[in-house]
């Protein structure tokens, strides 16, 4: 985050050189033919003006031919730049398997951000760098946008729904966090930092910051909400077994099958009536969590999976 | 000012009374009342963005504050998308000259052309309110759940009048169609058409078709915030993203009524200023048509990082860059037809120019919004901002003006000054292109659209765009000031000073209110110009000029 001119945007995830090369060939392929238009039209101009000396004999109002090449020339062009750029749209949209699990809420105006370690910040969120990152993003009010420029991502914030971004930073430094969707009065001044430490300087930093991590804090809520009563362990056969959640299908009263997500379970609390699980009656009552306490819960409920889940802890060598 | 003798009877000294315009059903008049609200509209439209144009020469926010900043930026892109861009080029020019360029005495429905302009009125009336009874800060593009739960400001009012205002161009486009099916001369069939009438009747198709979608979702905010029924809000049992969709499904083909009309007008301009045949007539004809065809189906591609699927996303990028084919052909046909023309550069010339090359910069950038991985940088960010002024302003825009100098003879009888119809079109392009090529750059760089303040790094690019805005401001007042002297003072310009082809020009200037003495029989060819003839009469007039030199040097010497 520099606060001298600059023309063009820095590289700090392993992303950004990616799509400058795709961004930068359209440039070209841009220039190219701006110059070739104004160069044509300049040359006409002055070659044709009237009084020149120049041949006007025999002139063509159409080409079957040129009509041709002119359409195929730029329709070829497009295509490579819909081939390339899917290709590196797939690529965001597929976080890795090792990525660490980071939690945002957006609200006007501000961003409310948690990592995995229950440490949470407002307009901040500290990373580790050369670590992938998913952030899950959800937001209390209105649209929002997670705009990382350096990192060249950007994702919608909806309220309601989980959308989610990933990123793999490489330089430590700090960067600028937009909100990117007009979210009414203060939306410019809904700016944050992200900041990229070095693995060791961030592993340093949890410890010094230490929180209860956000399993902890949802194992609480568990209790406090007293969830256990019902979906407790195998005995209980008023709701659905809550360990290992999050690697079975499930089969709803509908008959709809699905596997139970961060979406599933944010719903089944807010509103339980909607989605029931088939053999169990719709008796659950709706409880208000706040969209950090959804996280925190989650959390917990990862730790009852009977098989570690697809890594959403930090490694070793972070989590120490 | 030339004194004519008896004053030919026209469509202008008809009848002088106030209510001989606001009740005529000629649409000549009728497009100079839209003409006139138009100019209104667009110069309080332009007033916001010299305002908030002021406020961003700063990183911080110390001309304005958040909110009048925002709805500074609303009323500007309401104001200018649906009171000018919208109606610019079809109300005006298109209602002045379709009749007049099939043969025809007047649109097929003279009423409802009308209706069309009052009801534009009364939608601009409330759009007025909205901005007087506090302003609206929500964006025009009215994202919801902001606009329809938590914006406190007049949303309703502001969305009456836009949806009012819709059933006006629907009533426009819904005139142009059947009067081009049913009202061309003998002679003119569709491939003699005009390119003009072409552009128009495909801009006509959109806006059928794609209104009352428009209207249908502002509808649904109303229902949503009156009745508080959960349409877009979730915490109502809504879907925010449903509102999106629907609003693109008609914006982004009203994006093609903001250019297309300005294409018609391009091929008219250059050639008759190249004096050729348009290259390529099926293709421009047809292009038009497929753009319209494809413009309703990419709406997506405002929303690849909305949360819609990602497949949905691929499909949308795909069918955008399908467009860039018919633009692309577009652009190459009119460079095609300059060559072995007989150019001369008066200032609609300048303007048609000017045209091809920022069309043709505004058509590669949306390129790049297309192309998924590059949105996702890009999207929401000043590049969207540059990209589409370019293809408003640095083409409708642009073609708007272009179009009113090449019939501004024809409209009023009248000539504008040349010289300083030059010196405005070149101060324009050079303003246009100092004010937004420098929002790319920020666009990349990552700084949002909207934003009220932003990072000191900033400073300079938004410098360069305020600076340029104002060298822009000044080039749109100067045609302000000299059309309007015109009106008096202005030389008579004879029925045909650009011995343009088209029937418009085979009747007096100003048109008599029935446009057509005698019911014109088509016989040629749309633009049957030829360079070769121009070159010779060219060399004629240069020789007798010679003469004429000769005889006053001989003359003078006898003395
Ligand atoms: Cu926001
Ligand atoms: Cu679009």
């Amino acid at each position: 985050m520099e606060h001298e001119f600059q023309l063009f945007p820095e590289q700090a995830s392993s992303y950004a050189a990616k799509l400058d090369w795709l961004y930068y060939s359209l440039v070209g392929v841009a220039v190219f033919f701006t110059f070739l238009i104004c160069v044509l039209i300049l040359t006409f101009a002055i070659k044709y003006r009237r009084g020149s000396r120049a041949s006007r004999g025999n002139p063509s109002n159409g080409n079957l031919k040129l009509e041709f090449t002119w359409a195929l020339i730029p329709f070829v062009i497009m295509m490579i730049s819909f081939g390339w750029g899917t290709r590196l749209f797939m690529e965001i949209n597929r976080p890795p398997a090792d990525a660490i699990d980071m939690y945002v809420v957006a609200k006007q105006w501000m961003w409310k951000c948690q990592n995995q370690n229950g440490k949470g910040e407002i307009n901040e969120l500290h990373v580790p760098v050369e670590t992938p990152i998913r952030v899950t993003l959800i937001s209390e009010d209105v649209i929002h946008s997670f705009f990382v420029p350096a990192f060249r991502v950007k994702q919608d914030v909806l309220p309601g729904r989980y959308t989610s971004i990933w990123f793999r930073p490489t330089k430590p430094g700090t960067y600028h966090l937009f909100c990117a969707e007009y979210c009414g009065t203060s939306h410019a001044a809904m700016r944050g930092k992200i900041v990229v430490m070095e693995r060791h300087e961030y592993a340093a930093w949890l410890e010094r910051e230490g929180t209860t991590p956000a399993s902890v804090q949802g194992r609480l809520l568990f209790e406090r909400f007293k969830c256990g009563d019902c979906h407790g362990g195998d005995t209980s056969d008023d709701g659905p077994m809550l360990s290992g959640l999050f690697h079975r299908t499930e089969t709803m009263r509908d008959g709809e099958r699905l596997e139970p997500d961060l979406g599933y379970v944010r719903q089944s609390i807010l509103e339980p009536q909607a989605r029931v699980v088939a053999g169990y009656q719709p008796v659950m009552p709706a409880f208000q969590l706040s969209e950090e306490q959804i996280f925190q819960l989650v959390a917990y409920l990862e730790t009852l999976s009977a098989q570690p889940l697809k890594s959403n802890t930090l490694p070793e060598e972070l989590s120490r | 000012m030339i004194t004519l003798g008896r004053k030919p009877h026209n469509y202008l000294n008809a009848n002088y009374s106030p209510w001989s315009w606001l009740f005529s059903t000629d649409h000549k008049r009728v497009a100079i009342l839209y003409l006139i609200s138009i100019t209104l509209f667009f110069f309080v439209g332009g007033a916001t963005a010299v305002l908030f144009r002021l406020e961003l020469m700063t990183p911080r926010g110390d001309l304005v504050i958040s909110e009048t900043y925002n709805k500074l930026f609303t009323m500007h892109g309401i104001i200018m998308v649906f009171f000018f861009l919208i109606p610019s080029i079809p109300a005006v020019l298109g209602n002045f000259l379709i009749p007049m360029m099939i043969g025809a005495r007047d649109l097929a429905f003279p009423k409802l052309n009308l209706l069309s302009w009052y009801i534009y009125s009364i939608g601009g009336v409330f759009t007025i309110a909205a901005l007087v009874s506090g302003g609206v800060d929500t964006g025009w593009t009215f994202y919801t759940p902001y606009s329809s739960t938590y914006s406190n400001t007049a949303v309703m009012t502001a969305a009456l009048g836009i949806f009012i205002t819709g059933f006006s161009s629907i009533l426009t486009g819904l005139n142009f169609m059947v009067t081009t099916h049913t009202m061309r001369a003998p002679g003119m069939h569709w491939f003699r058409l005009p390119l003009f009438v072409w552009s128009n009747y495909a801009t006509s198709l959109i806006m059928i078709l794609g209104t009352p979608v428009l209207a249908i979702s502002l509808l649904l905010v109303a229902v949503e915030r009156f009745f508080r029924m959960g349409i877009f809000d979730p915490k109502l049992g809504g879907d925010p993203l449903l509102f999106q969709h629907l609003f693109w499904f008609y914006s982004h083909p009203a994006v093609y009524i903001m250019i297309l009309p300005g294409m018609g007008v391009i091929s008219e301009v250059i050639t008759c200023f190249a004096r050729k045949r348009v290259f390529g007539y099926e293709f421009i004809a047809f292009s038009s048509l497929a753009i319209a065809v494809l413009g309703f189906l990419v709406w997506g591609h405002h929303m690849f990082v909305s949360g819609q699927s990602m497949y949905a996303g691929m499909v949308f990028s795909f069918i955008s860059m399908l467009v860039a084919v018919p633009s692309a052909i577009k652009v190459f046909n009119w460079t095609a037809t300059l060559y072995k023309g007989s150019i001369t550069l008066q200032t609609p010339m300048l303007y048609a120019l000017g045209f091809i090359g920022l069309f043709t910069m505004g058509g590669l950038t949306g390129v790049f919004l297309a192309t998924l991985a590059v949105d996702v940088q890009v999207h929401d960010t000043y590049f969207v901002v540059a990209h589409f002024h370019y293809i408003m302003v640095g083409g409708m825009v642009m073609a708007y003006l272009g179009g009113i100098h090449f019939w501004w003879p024809k409209m009023t009888g009248r000539l504008y000054p040349e010289w300083w119809g030059r010196v405005s079109a070149a101060m324009i392009f050079f303003g246009f292109n100092l004010t937004f090529y420098p929002q790319f750059i920020l666009g990349y760089l990552g700084m949002p659209r909207r934003y009220h303040t932003y990072p000191e790094e900033f400073q300079v690019l938004n410098v360069m765009s305020s600076a340029g805005a104002s060298l822009l401001g000044v080039g749109y007042l100067i045609p302000l000031g000299y059309l309007l002297w015109s009106l008096r003072y202005g030389r008579a310009a004879g029925d045909n000073p650009w011995r343009a082809k088209g029937l418009e020009w085979t009747t007096t200037s100003p048109p008599p209110t029935e446009n057509f003495q005698v019911t014109p029989v088509v016989t040629e060819e749309a633009y049957a110009y030829s360079a070769e003839e121009s070159e010779a009469e060219y060399q004629r007039q240069v020789e007798e000029f010679a003469r004429g030199e000769e005889t006053l040097e001989e003359s003078r010497r006898e003395l």
